[in-house]
């Protein structure tokens, strides 16, 4: 099977390079040096390899990989080589320029050719150098990173040959970078090291950092004195640094000190040495308490059947008079110290990105926040009435923008129309919903939010019935797949990136029409007072209904956000939900800025536990949750509350 | 009224419910009916899983009279009840996951060569119950759970302090209506999402297993100890239900129906109202924990996902559709929902064939119910319980 996948893999590959391929085909130039390839030694296959080298024929690489793993057979009559492939007990010959398949023929028909472990190095030098000298610079570039993936003393020559006649100044920089790592691992002399070490310092990039903290490994060691020689990282003292009792073991285990039987190995003990109902003179029913068991112990050891005892006070002169310390197993100081001092002057800058970092993501988490929650901020607002459903508008819009990409199967179009569509459907929804069930209930608040959580639980089931209970994928297009990454330690996906642009524009969308149109001033009016509104010949009526859908349309827009980044299901709503109430209130009702506060303030109080606590995300949330309750304690209205008769409940 | 208050207590208690009696009755010949047909003690035409659900109905019904008392009558639309009635669950099931495990592990090792040691057998008793969160060790609050008097009063003490905390913390700053609503949610997604780690000790969304089986009762058979619960259950509801009645009725029944009519008017009048609601708040609480300690060991297993904050929500919908303001409407709408839910989803009802499409119960039975609901909180305010007052009217 492997070997069809990469006969499969060469054909694509010559298919590919053979247009451009006015050079002299690989077999030829194998044929010129026939019989160096075909019985390869050490003394021989210099030529060879200079030769491929030099002719750069296409498939050199590959070539020269299959010949070091033992693959590339010889066809004795004609002397041409060949790859194989297995089909059953047969072989099947593949040509090694074209990729087509020959006879097929017996493994006693064809020599394999077998380089010794002297060539194999040999070709494998070869490998590397044929790629850091290659003449496409992709090549080369991957090249340097298998060289980064898998160091190698030997590559240190070969790497610092190619930088002599490298053209291209990116990739120049690029392998003096690899050309560091590697020396200050492998080099021989000290000075080079250093100062390959401090060419490193600065670097914020995961390698440099890998490659340093490799040099700082330490191994523990104990001993009487500390050993001459060895570079020591520190000293641990028992008692503050470690437990006296690990310190003993520790010793126990290097031979230093007697094993000191723990309570386990006394039960053992005690266990084997059971006669006549009683162990050590102590009689069984008895051992249930730990005294007595030390009784039986103390009587074997008597008896001179068990190891002995180790009291407490020679366990603390044992473990006084030795020194426990952790020794770097790089055993050159200077080296050492260039590397920690290296390391140390990144720490700072690390810290700093790492904030960077955290900044953005929880900058994009208030984003997601704002856009879940600030359509129920607005019927909240307006109407104060609790929209339980909100969170299943959200998932219509999500299913919306599922259903038109069916539709339609260029992502970015299906976006463009994705996005008014399901503005369209949840709106068309909320004011169904505000005409059929909110407007009798306007007197009873508390009631809208079971009515409302009805209407919930029925279009989660009806979203389940329709859609099935699996996850529906909702692709971004290519544009907005990958990821914007500043350095090894910030980046950032472009989808989230997109939605807070989003959420920004919604932001601004939403000042302007509440501040700058007449439908924003009708509304601003029946926020303040509804009554004094409707007297002034604002229907109310009318404005609670554009409001719902509005609030509901932009639920449904921020739906296709979400389905673009998290998976769109017929739960998905739910789990918005809580944290949507949560931004509102804490925010304060009825105003914009208010639901940015609130979105703000819990998406940098998430993210911010998570800092302190970057293994756990459910105790962040917890921990967030508690905050908002205290919170609201101290700021009932939350963090802008309206003022004067409009605040009135 | 004066000459209310010149009858004796107990008789001013049945005139002013006058469904106390009745519903005891009834409670009375039910659990008498189904001993009789049960497997374990009768005659064997209900069986043992029919008489554990409706153990547990009679578990729901209790909190949801608590609940009624809490919304219907004090007019706290609490969504956080059923974390109270889930931290009832966890302290008894502390209590019954510990003992059984003890008896389990120490009748293992006394098998072995030489008797263990009390720390022997606690840590392997840890290790047995910690294995599937990675831990061996014995978390802190779970030093007690080996003696059932501390865990008992943990029942009633960590739902009923957490209560008063949270309670006193919100009507002290006068959060209301659907603010406070919203804050006793948050509350139970705190406490879910707390349970649902691995390190806070009691075994993240393991949850605790193996409840059904009661140490120092572990010979009885199940289909015996199933009634036993059902009495048990049953003998609860009963209790809370007069003890509810009794808080409703007089004075202190009347203070706080005005509390849920406008609450700055009996603030006016002198009264605490914060008191009031604090007192009914954390008594409910209580219940609530009791009828979870009383619930779980029949369900078997209780995990955080039972804790979450749509529980509490179906809580308020089931006393909405029973029908608020009116103990008995709390037992029908948790009876009639909770039993039609579980007959309908379990498969018990016959599917619909249209020709063209196939009405599976399963799937529609939310929509129904979500709709349902939005109907009878349009239409029927006072729910089904409104059906009995418009009789007696009539009558």
């Amino acid at each position: 099977m492997r070997m069809m996948f990469r006969a499969a893999y060469l054909a694509v590959l010559v298919a590919l390079s053979t247009p451009l391929a006015a050079q002299t085909p690989l077999q030829d130039v194998l044929q010129a040096h026939q019989g160096a390839v075909a019985n390869p030694s050490r003394g021989t296959v210099g030529q060879v390899l200079a030769a491929l080298l030099a002719a750069e024929p296409p498939g050199t690489a590959e070539f020269l990989r299959l010949w070091q793993e033992r693959e590339v057979v010889e066809e004795p009559g004609s002397g041409l080589f060949y790859y194989t492939r297995a089909e059953g007990r047969a072989l099947v010959l593949i040509d090694i320029d074209t990729g087509a398949e020959g006879p097929e023929v017996t493994t006693r028909d064809v020599n394999q050719i077998r380089p010794n472990a002297g060539v194999r190095r040999d070709i494998g030098a070869a490998l590397v150098r044929f790629g850091l000298t290659a003449s496409d610079p992709a090549r080369r570039l991957a090249a340097l990173e298998a060289i980064g993936r898998s160091p190698d003393p030997e590559q240190i020559p070969l790497l610092a040959e190619s930088i002599i006649d490298e053209p291209d100044a990116r990739i120049r920089v690029r392998k003096e970078r690899v050309l560091d790592l590697l020396n200050a691992r492998f080099a021989t002399d000290t000075a080079t090291r250093v100062d390959a070490i401090e060419g490193l310092s600065g670097d914020i990039s995961t390698e440099a950092r890998r490659a340093l903290n490799q040099i700082l490994q330490t191994t523990p060691g104990v001993g009487e004195t500390l050993p001459e020689g060895s570079n020591i990282a520190r000293i641990r003292v028992p008692g503050t640094d470690m437990a006296v009792n690990s310190a003993y073991d520790e010793l126990a285990g290097a031979g230093l000190a007697p094993v000191r039987p723990g309570r386990n190995a006394i039960r053992d003990a005690l266990r084997g040495n059971v006669s006549d109902g009683a162990v050590g003179g102590v009689p069984l029913h008895r051992l249930s308490a730990p005294e007595a068991r030390l009784e039986a112990y103390a009587g074997l050891q008597a008896a001179g059947l068990v190891t002995p005892l180790v009291t407490e006070a020679e366990i603390r002169a044992t473990v006084d008079a030795h020194v426990f310390f952790d020794a770097y197993t790089e055993p050159d100081q200077a080296v050492t110290d260039a590397a920690r001092a290296a390391l140390d002057s990144t720490g700072t800058r690390i810290k700093a990105f790492q904030f960077l970092g955290i900044t953005l993501d929880a900058l994009s988490l208030a984003s997601i926040f704002f856009l879940a929650a600030i359509g129920l901020a607005i019927t909240f607002g307006v109407m104060r009435v609790i929209n339980m459903a909100h969170g299943e508008f959200i998932m219509m819009g999500a299913y919306t923008g599922y259903v038109v990409q069916t539709f339609i199967p260029d992502y970015t179009a299906s976006l463009i129309v994705a996005l008014p569509l399901a503005f369209a459907v949840t709106f068309g929804a909320g004011v169904a919903m505000e005409r059929l069930v909110i407007r009798h209930l306007y007197t009873r608040p508390l009631e809208t939010l079971l009515a409302t959580f009805g209407i919930s639980i029925a279009l989660q089931q009806l979203a389940k019935n329709i859609f099935g209970t699996q996850a529906r994928p909702l692709t971004a297009p290519d544009w907005l797949a990958g990821a914007i990454s500043i350095n090894d330690i910030v980046s950032i996906s472009t989808i989230r990136v997109a939605i807070f642009v989003l959420a920004l524009m919604f932001l601004a969308m939403l000042l302007f029409i509440l501040l700058r149109t007449r439908l924003g001033l009708e509304v601003r009016a029946v926020t303040q007072n509804p009554g004094m509104a409707a007297s002034m010949g604002i229907n109310p009526d009318k404005i609670n209904m554009l409001t719902f859908g509005l609030g509901s349309g932009i639920a449904g827009v921020a739906g296709v956000a979400i389905g673009l980044y998290a998976q769109v299901t017929s739960e998905m709503g739910s789990a918005y939900i809580v944290q949507s109430f949560m931004t509102v209130v804490v925010g304060g009702v009825g105003n914009v800025w208010g639901t940015l506060a609130g979105a703000g303030l819990i998406g940098f109080l998430q993210k911010g536990i998570e800092w302190f606590n970057p293994s756990n995300t459910l105790a962040a949330q917890t921990y967030m949750v508690l905050f908002i309750i205290l919170f609201i304690q101290f700021r009932p209205k939350g963090i802008i509350a309206l003022k004067g008769r409009a605040a009135g409940d | 009224m004066s000459d209310t208050v010149l009858m004796p207590a107990r008789r001013r208690l049945l005139r002013e419910n006058p469904s106390v009696t009745w519903f005891l009755l009834a409670l009375g010949v039910f659990t008498l009916v189904i001993s009789v047909l049960s497997e374990g003690l009768g005659v064997g035409l209900v069986s043992t899983s029919m008489v554990k659900i409706l153990g547990m109905t009679l578990c729901l019904c209790l909190i949801a009279v608590a609940m009624d008392v809490v919304w219907g009558y004090c007019g706290i639309l609490s969504l956080g009840h059923f974390a109270f009635f889930g931290l009832g669950g966890y302290a008894i099931g502390m209590w019954l996951m510990y003992a059984r495990t003890e008896i389990v592990i120490s009748d293992s090792l006394a098998r072995g060569t030489i008797p263990p040691t009390e720390l022997e057998l606690s840590e392997a008793v840890a290790a047995q119950i910690f294995g599937v969160v990675g831990t061996s060790e014995l978390p802190l609050i779970w030093t007690f759970a080996g003696s059932l008097p501390f865990q008992l009063a943990m029942v009633v003490l960590v739902p009923g302090l957490l209560a008063l905390v949270f309670g006193w913390l919100a009507f002290r700053s006068r959060v209301t209506g659907v603010y406070l609503s919203i804050l006793t949610q948050a509350m139970t997604l705190a406490l879910a999402l707390y349970l649902f780690q691995n390190d806070t000790g009691l075994r993240g969304n393991n949850g605790l297993s193996g409840l059904q089986n009661i140490p120092g009762l572990l010979h009885v058979p199940q289909a015996v100890l199933s009634v036993w619960f059902l009495w048990a259950s049953a003998f609860a509801l009963g209790a809370g239900y007069l003890l509810f009645a009794w808080v409703v009725s007089g004075k202190f029944g009347s203070v706080i129906r005005a509390i849920r009519d406008n609450e700055a008017r009996v603030r006016f009048l002198g009264y605490n109202v914060e008191g009031y609601k604090l007192f009914v708040f954390t008594l409910t609480a209580v219940v609530s924990g009791i009828a979870g300690a009383l619930y779980y060991p029949q369900a078997g297993i209780i995990n955080p996902a039972e804790l979450a904050p749509i529980a509490s929500i179906y809580l308020a919908v089931w006393v909405a559709i029973g029908g608020r303001g009116r103990l008995y409407g709390a037992v029908i709408g948790a009876a009639g929902v909770s039993l039609l839910s579980s007959w309908l989803t379990g498969g018990g009802a016959p599917n619909i064939d249209l020709g063209f499409y196939r009405i599976l119960w399963t799937e529609w039975w939310q929509v129904l119910l979500g709709l349902g609901f939005v109907l009878v909180t349009l239409f029927a305010p006072k729910g089904i319980g409104g059906l009995f007052d418009y009789l007696v009217r009539k009558r």
